[in-house]
């Protein structure tokens, strides 16, 4: 960017850009018992291409409808037609319980995929009380690739269910399998609606 | 951002960051210890804004020095502008460590770093930094949504230190803060003895 009057570079010369940060806020969708959030290419503003080489979603108390239910993903190479890319993936969790009779960590077979098409968890059993919820990053690398399989890695922290009410700290990683480029994304619970919660969409430049 | 020339405003009259893209990631504070007993994060003092602002705040640690050997780096919050930094806790911590010389590699839960619906100060170096001239701590936390009347208050740091015995130690510790009043400032400091000196940077996320 520069400032310029009757052809006169006033400031800048075209450098103002350096300062405009790495971290790109492209769109934040807001859930209201909703039964899914997604963010598709060329859709109400939504870029998702190749115009930044890693994009993350940040979670904000995602609350369920239904108690122990997980907030999940999938991936689209066909924006949004279909959710449905086969995907390898790993889970671990720290797991700490508020009457402390519980403190573990662990690998979680039951939330990874092995080149399933289903839905990744991003969260292990949310509880659904009122203060109750999830947060979270997930970083998706080069999703536009036609060469490699498509990376993610996701950090959060969840309320556990109000039967044994702690915190979980998760830990979800892997790849969708495909060499087509992705183009949408798609948010779920595992089962019932997204009651509230916020989820933010960024693009990281210049990484 | 405005462009003001010998007093007049050419451009913008402080409205352009509106509709320019400014990044989505904000510096809002830094702060230096020099043999500090602590570094607080107040909002609404020392230019700090630490409410609705922002949906997520990220403190970043610089080398975070210790004046006593072998002391825990450790943060609690205030519900009440600071006045108190007791706020209840649930959290988590692990670890991986691997000693200079080969003897010794750790992973695993560490239960000394954990709380259990505590008000205590939540250690965040899984078990103590050196003092060492080139030993400290660094890292990175991120506090989800701390004006929330509704949810309670989650937190992640992923951090590395450097302890006395010649250990590299990463702890990944996370939690929340079990009240649904909101959160308004933070408090870090070692266990016992001073910050030497570190720098801690806070930014709000958009």
């Amino acid at each position: 960017m520069a400032i310029i009057s009757n052809a006169v570079t006033i400031a800048d010369a075209g450098a103002f850009s350096a300062s405009l940060g790495a971290m790109v806020h492209i769109k934040t969708l807001t859930a209201s018992s909703s039964g899914t959030l997604s963010f598709v290419h060329g859709s109400s503003s939504v870029v998702f291409n190749n115009t930044y080489p890693i994009y993350q979603f940040k979670f904000f108390d995602i609350h369920p409808a239904t108690n122990a239910a997980e907030i999940s993903f999938n991936v689209s190479i066909d924006t949004g037609s279909n959710y449905n890319v086969a995907k390898t993936t790993t889970c671990f969790r720290s797991y700490h319980t508020e009457d402390d009779n519980n403190a573990t960590l662990d690998y979680v077979g039951d939330f990874d995929l092995a080149q399933g098409t289903g839905f990744q968890p991003l969260a292990l059993n949310q509880g659904n009380a009122g203060d109750e919820s999830a947060v979270g990053t997930l970083t998706l690398f080069n999703p536009s690739s036609t060469t490699f399989v498509k990376h993610f890695c996701f950090s959060g922290n969840n309320s556990h269910d109000a039967n044994t009410p702690g915190a979980v700290s998760g830990f979800f990683a892997g790849y969708a399998n495909t060499t087509s480029a992705v183009d949408a994304i798609q948010f779920k619970m595992s089962t019932g609606n997204i009651d509230a919660g916020t989820i933010k969409m960024y693009g990281i430049k210049d990484s | 951002m405005g462009v003001i020339s010998n007093g007049t405003t050419l451009l913008d009259a402080g409205a352009l960051d509106s509709g320019v893209a400014t990044g989505a990631m904000t510096l809002i504070k830094t702060l230096t210890a020099s043999s500090s007993a602590n570094l607080s994060f107040v909002d609404g003092s020392s230019s700090v804004i630490f409410d609705n602002t922002y949906a997520e705040y990220v403190f970043k640690f610089y080398n975070m020095h210790p004046a006593t050997d072998d002391k825990n780096f450790q943060f609690q919050t205030s519900v009440d502008g600071g006045s108190n930094y007791g706020v209840t806790a649930t959290t988590t911590c692990f670890r991986a460590g691997k000693n200079e010389d080969n003897s010794t590699s750790t992973f695993g839960y560490f239960a000394a770093d954990d709380l259990t619906q505590s008000t205590s100060y939540q250690r965040l170096d899984a078990g103590r930094t050196g003092n060492d001239a080139d030993s400290g701590m660094s890292g990175t936390l991120q506090i989800f949504n701390p004006s929330s009347t509704t949810f309670v208050k989650h937190f992640i740091h992923d951090g590395n230190t450097h302890k006395s015995n010649n250990q590299s130690m990463h702890a990944l510790v996370a939690g929340y803060f079990n009240t649904t009043s909101a959160i308004d400032a933070i408090n870090f400091q070692f266990a016992s003895g001073n910050i030497d000196s570190g720098v801690i940077k806070m930014y709000g996320i958009k």
